[in-house]
């Protein structure tokens, strides 16, 4: 007897209707129930939620993707109820899938060796501190083990009289005499999507309590 | 023999042999038409396993160490950590994997393999690609995506190579001159479609056509989750089906049971990837749906388990003797206990507190680590010599490899899910301020560390044993490798440890 389990094609046909099945089910359904979300007007602020970033924040959300901040940053903020992210002041609701419909790729992040960015512009609204805690985070928060991101600042010599731009650094953590700490351009584009990120609009689904 | 009705024990048993010479011409054929593109394939997959190592031990100690290398953008942890994670996946593991995948068909086809050398031209494109997609990585166009960093001027290059790999794959199965099927075959047979059919539909919707919003979360841990599920764990549990009746010469327990244990996978496994997104922004029906597989994935892991465990018992003596025993054993074991661990970590009072640390990271390595990885040395253990016709050198350095990677594993498992338990409760109590959880998980984090200098050692034993098996040349006769010389003949199982087949 020729049991079908010795037929090459049915093994075939049961590996591609199970994948299939699980692609309708866990990639189509959700897309077609809200893969084309839009924008909803806002009264309080009379702007449109969520705004797409634009430009020095969209260049800084590719320095985002570019090293890796996914990795240690999650970008969500979890139901009351489940986790104290709330609690925590990581955001004033829980996130939906409405905050994210102009992420390309999204950053949701699966991990928080650091803590959650999904309102870090409203948390720290000082470009300065972006700028001294990504250059060196053990001046902003002693025992980080964030990597420090050097490589998006020049030490350069400073000429007639220091730049406008420069890092006011404790001497402990400032260059030789003689030398300033200037963010480049990618760090400010950083910052300026940090700084856009905030997921605190109320919506529908996802009311902000007052 | 007759090769056309094999009665059913002699089916599910592949160390039932009848040692003619006809059959031993077989083999021999076999083993040499897979020779070159498998030996190949595994040294290619060796580079990738030392320099995956290499990324992993810097990944790990930056960690502790944030000042360490800080200053190139493209040793910074971010870039590094995929770097390893893909060099792993796609360098090592899957390529190593391949490499088993053909050797089994072929052996239990009955078949000689066909196409070698344009498998070998395929090989090198995959290599390029792995070393293009690597080098991007660290050069800034990672993609964040996990599990995806491949920059997409990387990723097609990879799928045309593996289609044409796996093309010749299936034809050579086509023209197997055993016609029952062999568990390990189902299991082979739907690993070669699977990964084709994930990889290329999460490339197309988020690399090359990046998708916005969270439905493209959805996409990436469909896709993530059964790269572990549906491309390595076919292909570990193919070779342990394999190779331990192989090796112990009995039968597998139950056919009826590894029926079922192969649909119930094919069913369930699909459906769990989600569960990476418990508690995120999705309707809640979705994540509902990661939930139950994965916890229906307990039918199939407790059946296998089941087969697996209990063709075991009763010849566990021989562990001491055969170490691709050893390391399919700790393999099989470990496949038992971190498939049910995978299935208490989408219960969400669980989810809750683990979610988010590092108890996930020594989660995915007990399962690419303890279980395939282990799997695949094993599988290589005892395929090598049959490719080169001569014996593995040193019986030591198989000791050092085993132990140190068994060790290290656990070193590595054991510390950081105790240390992810204790970040999430911390997370989890909102005056705990964030930096005092983050201070208390670094010794975990540096025992994390030292785990990767032992996985190191026994990996270096690895290189210079296979480096050495290279060089040596043939002889005509050795007397096969066992951890105890003396005593062999009366102890060992006749047949499968020693050469011919």
């Amino acid at each position: 007897m020729k049991s079908p389990m010795n037929y090459g094609p049915a093994i075939f046909a049961g590996a591609f209707l199970t994948l299939a099945s699980s692609w309708c089910g866990l990639i189509l359904a959700p897309y077609l129930q809200y893969g084309r979300l839009s924008e909803v007007h806002i009264e309080q602020t009379d702007r449109n939620y969520p705004e797409a970033a634009f430009g020095s924040a969209a260049r800084g959300r590719e320095i985002y993707r570019a090293n890796g901040c996914i990795y240690c940053h999650s970008q969500q903020v979890r139901p009351e109820g489940f986790g104290d992210d709330i609690e925590r002041g990581w955001g004033k609701r829980r996130s939906v899938s409405r905050d994210y419909i102009h992420d390309k790729p999204v950053f949701l992040g699966t991990m928080r060796t650091g803590p959650d960015l999904a309102n870090i512009g409203l948390r720290q609204t000082s470009i300065e501190w972006h700028l001294t805690h990504l250059y060196n985070p053990q001046i902003t928060s002693a025992g980080s083990i964030m990597p420090p991101f050097r490589f998006l600042f020049e030490v350069r010599k400073i000429g007639q009289a220091p730049s406008s731009d420069a890092l006011q650094l404790a001497s402990k953590f400032a260059p030789k005499a003689g030398y300033q700490v200037v963010a480049s351009q990618d760090a400010k584009d950083l910052v300026a999507y940090l700084l856009s990120l905030h997921a605190d609009a109320s919506l529908p689904e996802a009311p902000v309590s007052p | 023999m007759n090769h056309q009705t094999p009665s059913l024990s002699a089916a599910l048993n592949p160390a039932d042999t009848d040692d003619t010479a006809e059959r031993r011409a077989l083999l021999v054929e076999i083993d040499a038409s897979c020779r070159r593109p498998l030996l190949f394939l595994f040294s290619n997959s060796l580079l990738w396993l030392m320099a995956g190592t290499l990324l992993a031990l810097l990944a790990s100690y930056k960690m502790h160490a944030p000042e360490f290398l800080a200053d190139w953008s493209w040793l910074t942890f971010g870039r590094v950590r995929p770097a390893h994670l893909n060099t792993m996946v796609y360098g090592f593991a899957s390529q190593a994997g391949i490499g088993v995948a053909i050797w089994l068909l072929c052996r239990l086809g009955r078949v000689p393999f066909m196409q070698g050398g344009l498998v070998m031209v395929a090989t090198v494109f995959w290599n390029l690609g792995v070393t293009i997609g690597t080098i991007g990585i660290l050069a800034g166009d990672s993609t964040s995506i996990e599990w995806l960093e491949f920059p997409k001027y990387a990723t097609p290059i990879i799928f045309i190579s593996y289609a044409l790999i796996a093309i010749w794959a299936v034809i050579t199965f086509r023209y197997r001159r055993e016609k029952h099927l062999y568990v390990s075959q189902w299991y082979l047979l739907a690993a070669l479609f699977w990964f084709p059919g994930l990889y290329a539909v999460a490339n197309i919707m988020l690399v090359v056509h990046p998708m916005g919003g969270t439905v493209g979360a959805a996409v990436n841990w469909w896709y993530a989750h059964n790269v572990l599920g549906l491309w390595f764990t076919p292909i570990g549990l193919a070779a342990i089906y394999y190779f331990i009746p192989k090796v112990i010469g009995r039968p597998i327990h139950s056919y009826s049971l590894s029926v079922l244990g192969f649909w119930s996978l094919a069913l369930f496994y699909n459906w769990a990837g989600v569960h990476h997104l418990i508690g995120g922004p999705m309707p809640a029906w979705l994540l509902t749906v990661g939930i139950v597989a994965s916890v229906m994935m307990i039918i199939p892991v407790v059946t296998v388990a089941i087969n697996q465990h209990l063709t075991m018992v009763g010849h566990f003596r021989q562990l001491k003797y055969s170490p691709t025993l050893r390391f399919m054993v700790f393999g099989a074991m470990s496949y038992t206990v971190v498939s049910l661990q995978g299935s208490s970590m989408a219960i969400r009072s669980l989810n809750e507190v683990t979610h988010f640390t590092h108890y996930t990271i020594a989660h995915a390595h007990m399962g690419v680590y303890a279980f395939f990885t282990m799997v695949l040395f094993g599988s290589i253990y005892y395929i090598m010599p049959r490719l080169t016709l001569r014996e593995w050198p040193s019986a030591t350095l198989i000791h050092i490899h085993f132990w140190a990677a068994a060790v290290g594993i656990l070193l590595y498992v054991v510390p950081l899910s105790v240390g992810g338990v204790l970040q999430g409760l911390a997370l989890n109590k909102p005056d705990i301020p964030f930096l005092k959880v983050v201070e208390l998980t670094k010794p975990y984090l540096i025992m994390r560390t030292f785990s990767g200098i032992v996985l190191t050692v026994g990996h270096t034993a690895f290189a210079i044993n296979f480096i050495w098996l290279l060089a040596t040349r043939a002889r005509p006769y050795q007397p096969p490798v066992s951890f105890i010389q003396a005593g062999l003949a009366t102890d060992r199982p006749s047949g499968p440890l020693t050469l011919a087949p």
